[in-house]
């Protein structure tokens, strides 16, 4: 998977102008070469282990575990990573990817701006040139992270069309890909886009899941529960694949509800959306019944996203994922729950994925095992929590 | 008059096409209407009549805009459609849809060829739709007989020319740049050999468009091609200053098409 025309079942696919289709096949080829190179892997992987600090711990969180009174749950603490979140192992790979292509230039969107800095962060270490496109919205709920990808000398290109959020930047840093196609490459930040992108962004995140299957079997336990946040789906997908045909794990995809999925102010296109086009490819997403994109709403700028992975989208319609959404109040809960009892303050994505254990729990037995993804710190969203819950975070 | 028959006639007269954008519903649909009775008077052989998306990938700035207010204004398919039908009965001009595969798509694809072509278009457009994703498209274009318009670009390799070339129908849009839909300045002459590479393959109708703002570059553009396609330029002066403007500015590609080009 996918197919050869990037189909995940019906879902992916290439719907992208003919200028940009010349750039996705040499990056197809590109990439099926180099996964077969060692040196290459082995740079790869010299640059997460070395540069990014994998592999990531898995950690048992007990009083999170007590907490709920059965089951055990360890969180996989991508958080931990250099620019603090899984964001860094999608930039390596791909940054890696256009020097080999002999490409100077890297153009990436971001929403909470985790994929931003990472690609920044990769292009200062390989000095390439780096645009990023960000909501103006997005910019000012996520400053510190605008500042830090100026730091490390990266362009911000403000975007004020449409919502201002990751589906405008994301279409910005596509029309600026086509224009300067040549010498460009375009890092994108999640499962998402056209083939080969949700194909080779999976790749570079898989190695969350290997690890986790490997540190499960370290600690003698057997694996029953995976939880993941889902926006565009990066981290969800990095974990899942690896046990993506082992059908006694199951696996649990957390989208973001916002305001309540009947108020129509979320990002929850599986949960509540319909196949359509775009980005390039079909899979699940937020849209009228003219096929006008419904801008998504979540308290975490990394999920308001109104589409996601076409692999997600084969994984729902197979069964292999349950899909499943919480609201921003219930993120936000879980954002502080995490913080008091083990002290983690987790990004407000990972938050959602944790607000499920709410659910989940009740219906674990004592002895079951669950894994977390903690895909990314909370340092980018301690302000604006605290603008919104501080009088109990005080 | 289908596309096929339109490039016969310019042909047999030695003329150059000019194709004109517009943007369904923008900023209201008797605009439109009255738009595109200005520019078959203005000597356009040809519109293409875009509906609006959200998300319009191909597009720069201008018609992103216009389609954001045409949305806002409540611009739908439907609509769209029966604007369609309205200007069959009060123009005589070949029209093309331009749109994204989402709007097809969710419309219904066969309901969308089949509506339309009833309507009286003769062709389709659809930017985000390569030759790799047409096979859903084609059939039912194939079957309600719309001719469903392949891009060129600066980009595309030989071997996909040659695939291009083997599926076009009606005639080939030539991207002149990389980018999006928008007015720049462009060396014309530069494409020479990918235009050459094109004839090679087809003996289709060649249409240039992209970045074209001024009777000028329309000539430039028209060097290597049978028709332009100015979409931008027109939008801009509709934004700006209204449907006499458009008339005007068609008039004036129109008659430096005719003369300076000396086709």
């Amino acid at each position: 998977m996918p197919n050869d025309n990037g189909r995940f079942g019906q879902y992916g696919g290439r719907f992208v102008p003919e200028t940009v289709m010349p750039a996705l096949i040499e990056l197809e080829a590109n990439y099926r070469r180099l996964k077969e190179d060692a040196a290459f892997q082995s740079e790869v992987d010299f640059y997460l282990n070395e540069y990014a600090g994998r592999p990531t711990k898995l950690y048992y969180a007990a009083k999170l575990s007590q907490h709920y009174g059965r089951g055990k749950i360890y969180l996989k603490r991508e958080d931990l990573l250099h620019t603090g979140a899984h964001k860094i192992n999608n930039a390596i790979g791909q940054a890696l990817l256009a020097r080999q292509m002999g490409k100077k230039r890297i153009v990436a969107e971001t929403g909470a701006g985790q994929h931003g800095v990472a690609c920044a962060t990769v292009a200062a270490l390989f000095g390439l040139q780096c645009s990023v496109f960000m909501g103006a919205e997005d910019m000012e709920r996520q400053a510190l992270n605008v500042f830090r990808m100026r730091l490390l000398g990266t362009e911000v290109v403000p975007v004020t069309s449409g919502s201002g959020t990751l589906k405008d930047a994301t279409s910005e840093a596509i029309r600026y890909w086509v224009t300067h196609i040549q010498d460009t490459h375009y890092i994108i930040g999640s499962v998402v886009g056209p083939h080969p992108y949700p194909m080779l962004v999976r790749d570079f995140q898989a190695v969350i899941g290997q690890e986790v299957a490997a540190q499960i079997a370290a600690a003698g336990e057997k694996l029953n529960y995976l939880v993941a946040c889902i926006g565009g789906g990066s981290n969800a997908m990095g974990i899942f694949y690896q046990f993506r045909d082992d059908l006694s794990v199951t696996k649990l995809g957390v989208e973001a509800a916002g305001k309540g999925l009947q108020t129509g102010e979320h990002a929850a296109s599986l949960t509540n959306g319909k196949p359509g086009v775009l980005h390039g490819a079909l899979s699940y997403l937020r849209q009228d019944s003219e096929g006008q994109v419904i801008p998504a709403y979540s308290i975490s700028a990394g999920l308001d996203y109104p589409g996601v992975g076409p692999e997600h989208s084969y994984f729902k319609d197979t069964g292999r994922v349950t899909y499943t959404a919480v609201t921003d109040e219930e993120a936000l809960a879980a954002f502080a729950r995490l913080a008091r009892l083990e002290g983690i303050i987790p990004a407000l994505e990972s938050a959602h994925a944790l607000a499920y254990l709410e659910t989940l729990m009740p219906q674990t037995k004592p002895d079951e095992v669950i894994v977390v993804c903690l895909s990314g710190r909370g340092d980018k969203d301690v302000q604006m929590v605290a603008q919104v819950m501080g009088g109990l975070a005080g | 008059m289908n596309i096929a028959e339109k490039f016969r006639t310019l042909s047999a007269t030695g003329r150059k096409g000019l194709i004109i954008y517009l943007t369904a519903g923008f900023p209201d649909y008797s605009t439109t209407l009255q738009a595109v009775k200005a520019v078959e008077s203005a000597g356009a052989d040809l519109v293409e009549i875009g509906l609006p998306f959200s998300d319009p990938m191909a597009d720069g700035p201008i018609i992103q805009h216009a389609a954001t207010q045409a949305l806002a204004a409540g611009a739908t398919v439907g609509k769209a459609l029966e604007l369609v039908t309205l200007l069959k009965q009060e123009t005589t001009i070949p029209l093309a849809i331009m749109t994204y595969y989402n709007i097809v798509l969710q419309f219904g694809i066969d309901k969308f060829a089949g509506s339309f072509a009833k309507a009286g278009i003769t062709g389709l457009i659809i930017p985000d739709l390569p030759v790799e994703e047409t096979a859903v498209v084609e059939p039912a274009c194939r079957q309600a007989g719309l001719d469903l318009i392949k891009f060129i670009a600066p980009t595309t390799t030989p071997d996909r020319l040659q695939t291009i070339c083997r599926q076009a129908a009606g005639f080939l849009y030539c991207i002149s740049s990389t980018g999006v839909t928008g007015v720049r300045q462009i060396d014309y002459d530069q494409l020479a050999p990918l235009m050459t590479a094109v004839r090679g393959e087809t003996g289709l109708p060649l249409a240039m468009g992209f970045g074209i703002g001024s009777p000028a570059a329309a000539c430039q553009a028209a060097k290597y091609a049978d028709a332009v396609i100015v979409g931008s330029a027109v939008m801009e002066r509709l934004t700006n200053s209204g449907v006499e403007a458009v008339r005007e500015f068609t008039s004036a590609i129109r008659q430096a098409l005719d003369k300076e080009c000396g086709c």
